[in-house]
C-alpha cells in the first residue's frame, strides 16, 4: 500500500460516499471500500484501467476529468479525491472548482516541486528535475502545471478555498503542514496532500 | 431452390417445435388493447443452479431472435450473439443460465402479425395491435415467472435489446441484480426514427406488401424488405469501417460494366444482406418492431425525467458504447449514465474505441468482450455473497 493512500484513507471517515478522480486500476477504491466501508465511485480515462476496475467489481466511469465532471450532480459526494493529477490538467483551476462543486470536501495530492532534491537539480545542475515522484523528462512529462506545496497554499488563499488540513509525505514519514512550518515542510516533503472545501 | 411459399411452410413447421409458453395472464398493451393466451417463444442455454442465482436474461435487437448462440434451428446459421455467449465465452454458458425470448410482434414463434387473428381466422397483418418496448418487456416478465426466477443475476442487450433492458429496470426495479445496456438510447432520436421510416416506406412501397395482407397469400414483399434491410446495414457500419472493408473495390470484375448490376463490392454486400434477410424475417414484423423503437421514450413515461425513471434502483449498471457508433452514439449512452448518476445508482461506463460502428456489439471486439466478462463475473461473486447474507 502506497503511503499516500494510507494518508488519504486516514483523512476519510467511515461509511462516506467518495469519488476517486483518475482512479487508475482501482487500488485506492478497493482499499477504501474494504478498510472503511466507503461507497466508492471512480472516474478514469484509460481503457485498461477501466477494465481492471470493472473486473474488481468497482463502479467506474470512463471519461476525462477535464471535461466530464459535470455529469455528477452538485454535492453528490462527501469527498472527491484527486491523486497527483492536478498538475496534468490544461485548466487546473477549473477542475478544482468543479471538484469542489460535486464534493462537499476535496482531497488533492500534488508532487511537490519545492522538494529539496528538485531544487538542487535545477539550481546546481541547471536541468529539469527527474525524481521518483517526477519520473519523466521535460519532453515527455504529462505535467503541464507543476507547483509547490507553498504555491497551492497561496492559491487556496487567493481563491478563498478553505484549507482544512495539509499533510506532507517524505519517504516513510508524514507530518502536518501549517502556515507556521510551511517553509521547512515545503523543502522536505515529496508530496503534499490537501483536504479542502 | 424452394419457392418462398414452400420455405414459409417449412419454417412454420419448424417454428411449431421451438420452446414456447402460452401466456395466460391478460397483457394490457400501451395502445389500449389487451392480448391473452398468447405464445412467447424462448430459448435457454446452460443450467439454472440450485440457488437460482446464475440466470442472465438477454434481450434481442430489431432483427434478432431467441437463438442467441449455438446453431439457430430455423435458419441453420450461428446464433446472433455467438461471439459473446456460449461455453467459455464472455457470458459463459458453462457457468450461467442464459435466457432469451422472442419479442412479441416478432416472427420467431412469439405472437406477431403473421399469426392468425382468432376473431376472423385470418393472419393479423395490420390488424395486429401496435406494440411498444414496454409491452415486449412485460410479456417477458411472464417467462421469468414461468421459469421460477425471482431475481436475475444480470440482464443485458444491445441496441433495441438495451432499450428493452432500460425499460425492464424502470418497470421492474427489483428483478435484476445487475444490468448491461449496450449501444442504446433512452429515447429514439430523430435520425433513428427517420431511418426506421425509410425502412417502413421501402416495405410499404412494394406492391406485394398489399397493406400487410400478403401473409394470407404466402408471399413476402421481398424487394421492399430487402431495401429496408440494406438501410439498416448501412447504419450499423461506420464511414471509416465501410471504407476500409469495401473502398471502391469491384465485385469479381476488372472494370466497370457500364450497367446497374452490382459493380462495387459494397453494392453486392448490401444486396446479399438484403435478400438473405427476406428468407428469415416477416416484413410486417419489421413495421411493428421499428414502430415500437420509435415510440420508446423513457423520459416521457416518467414525466420528462430520466432521473425519475431510475429512482430507487438497486441494480448495478454497466453502460457500454462504441466510439464509431453513429446510430446510438456515445453521447446518447452517456445521457443514460448521467441520469443513473443523478439518481444515485451504482453505474459504470466504458466507451470501446473501434471503427466497426453499431455492429461492434455483435462482433469479436476483444476489449468489449473482456469488459463484459469482467463485469458479469464480478457481479456473480457479489450476488452470491449478497444472497448468503
Amino acid at each position: 500500500m502506497k503511503k499516500e493512500f494510507k494518508v488519504i484513507a486516514d483523512l476519510l471517515p467511515n461509511n462516506t460516499r467518495v469519488l476517486d478522480v483518475g482512479c487508475g486500476d482501482g487500488s485506492l477504491m478497493n482499499f477504501l471500500k474494504k478498510e472503511k466501508n466507503i461507497e466508492v465511485r471512480g472516474l478514469e480515462l484509460n481503457q485498461d484501467n477501466v477494465q481492471q476496475c470493472i473486473r474488481k467489481g468497482l463502479p467506474v466511469i470512463q471519461g476525462n476529468a477535464e471535461t466530464e465532471l459535470h455529469q455528477f450532480p452538485d454535492q453528490s459526494f462527501d469527498y472527491v479525491v484527486l491523486s497527483q493529477t492536478l498538475q496534468a490538467f490544461y485548466e487546473p483551476e477549473e477542475v478544482l472548482k468543479n471538484l469542489l462543486k460535486i464534493g462537499k470536501s476535496v482531497i488533492v495530492s500534488i508532487p511537490n516541486f519545492g522538494f529539496w532534491k528538485v531544487r538542487i537539480k535545477l539550481l546546481f545542475f541547471g536541468e529539469m528535475p527527474v525524481t521518483k515522484t517526477l519520473p519523466n523528462t521535460w519532453y515527455n512529462t504529462p505535467n503541464l502545471h507543476m507547483c509547490t506545496i507553498k504555491d497551492l497554499f497561496k492559491f487556496c488563499d487567493e481563491k478563498n478555498i478553505n484549507i482544512k488540513k495539509v499533510v506532507g509525505v517524505s519517504e516513510d514519514k508524514t507530518s502536518l503542514i501549517k502556515k507556521s512550518n510551511l517553509e521547512i515542510k515545503n523543502l522536505f516533503s515529496k508530496l503534499g496532500i490537501f483536504l479542502i472545501g | 431452390m424452394p419457392s418462398l411459399a414452400g420455405l414459409f411452410f417449412w419454417m412454420n413447421r419448424k417454428i411449431e417445435d421451438i420452446n414456447k409458453i402460452l401466456v395466460k395472464k391478460p397483457l394490457k398493451l400501451d395502445c389500449g388493447k389487451t392480448i391473452n393466451n398468447f405464445p412467447l417463444a424462448y430459448e435457454t442455454y446452460g443450467k439454472l443452479n440450485a440457488n437460482k442465482d446464475n440466470a442472465i436474461l438477454v434481450f434481442h435487437a430489431l432483427t434478432g431472435d431467441q437463438f442467441v448462440t449455438g446453431t439457430n434451428p430455423i435458419t441453420n446459421k450461428e446464433g446472433w450473439w455467438v461471439t459473446a455467449v456460449g461455453p467459455g465465452k464472455a457470458i459463459d454458458t458453462d457457468k450461467y443460465f442464459v435466457i432469451c425470448a422472442n419479442v412479441i410482434g416478432g416472427c420467431m414463434g412469439s405472437l406477431g402479425p403473421k399469426d392468425t387473428n382468432p376473431e376472423n381466422n385470418q393472419p393479423y397483418g395490420l390488424e395486429f395491435p401496435v406494440i411498444t418496448i414496454k409491452d415486449m418487456v412485460k410479456a417477458q416478465e411472464s417467462l421469468l415467472e414461468h421459469l421460477g426466477i425471482k431475481k436475475l443475476l444480470c440482464a443485458t442487450g444491445g441496441s433495441m435489446g438495451g432499450m428493452q433492458l432500460l425499460q425492464f429496470c424502470a418497470t421492474f426495479p427489483d428483478k435484476t441484480f445487475s444490468a448491461i445496456p449496450i449501444a442504446c438510447s433512452s429515447s429514439h432520436s430523430a435520425q433513428n426514427i427517420a431511418l426506421n421510416e425509410l425502412a417502413r416506406q421501402a416495405i410499404m412501397a412494394d406492391p406485394v406488401w398489399d397493406n400487410g395482407k400478403y401473409v394470407s397469400k404466402s408471399v413476402q414483399p421481398k424487394n421492399g424488405l430487402a431495401v429496408a434491410r440494406m438501410v439498416g446495414h448501412i447504419s450499423y457500419l461506420s464511414e471509416k469501417g465501410m471504407q476500409e472493408k469495401f473502398g471502391r473495390k469491384l465485385q469479381e470484375k476488372a472494370d466497370y460494366e457500364f450497367s446497374f448490376n452490382a459493380d462495387f463490392q459494397v453494392e453486392s454486400y448490401l444486396r446479399h444482406q438484403g435478400y438473405a434477410f427476406v428468407e428469415r424475417f416477416d416484413a410486417n414484423s419489421i413495421l411493428y418492431i421499428t414502430r415500437a423503437m420509435d415510440y420508446f421514450d423513457l423520459s416521457k413515461q416518467f414525466n420528462g425525467g430520466l432521473v425519475e425513471a431510475f429512482k430507487n434502483q438497486n441494480t448495478k449498471f454497466l453502460v457500454i458504447s462504441f466510439s464509431s457508433d453513429w446510430l446510438y452514439t456515445t453521447k446518447e449512452n452517456k445521457d443514460i449514465v448521467i441520469a443513473l448518476n443523478s439518481s444515485g445508482a451504482d453505474v459504470s461506463y466504458s466507451e470501446i474505441a473501434t471503427d466497426k460502428g453499431h455492429d461492434s456489439f455483435l462482433l469479436n471486439e476483444p476489449e468489449f468482450l473482456k469488459t463484459l466478462k469482467g463485469f458479469v463475473d464480478s457481479m456473480y461473486e457479489k450476488f452470491k455473497n449478497e444472497k448468503r447474507i
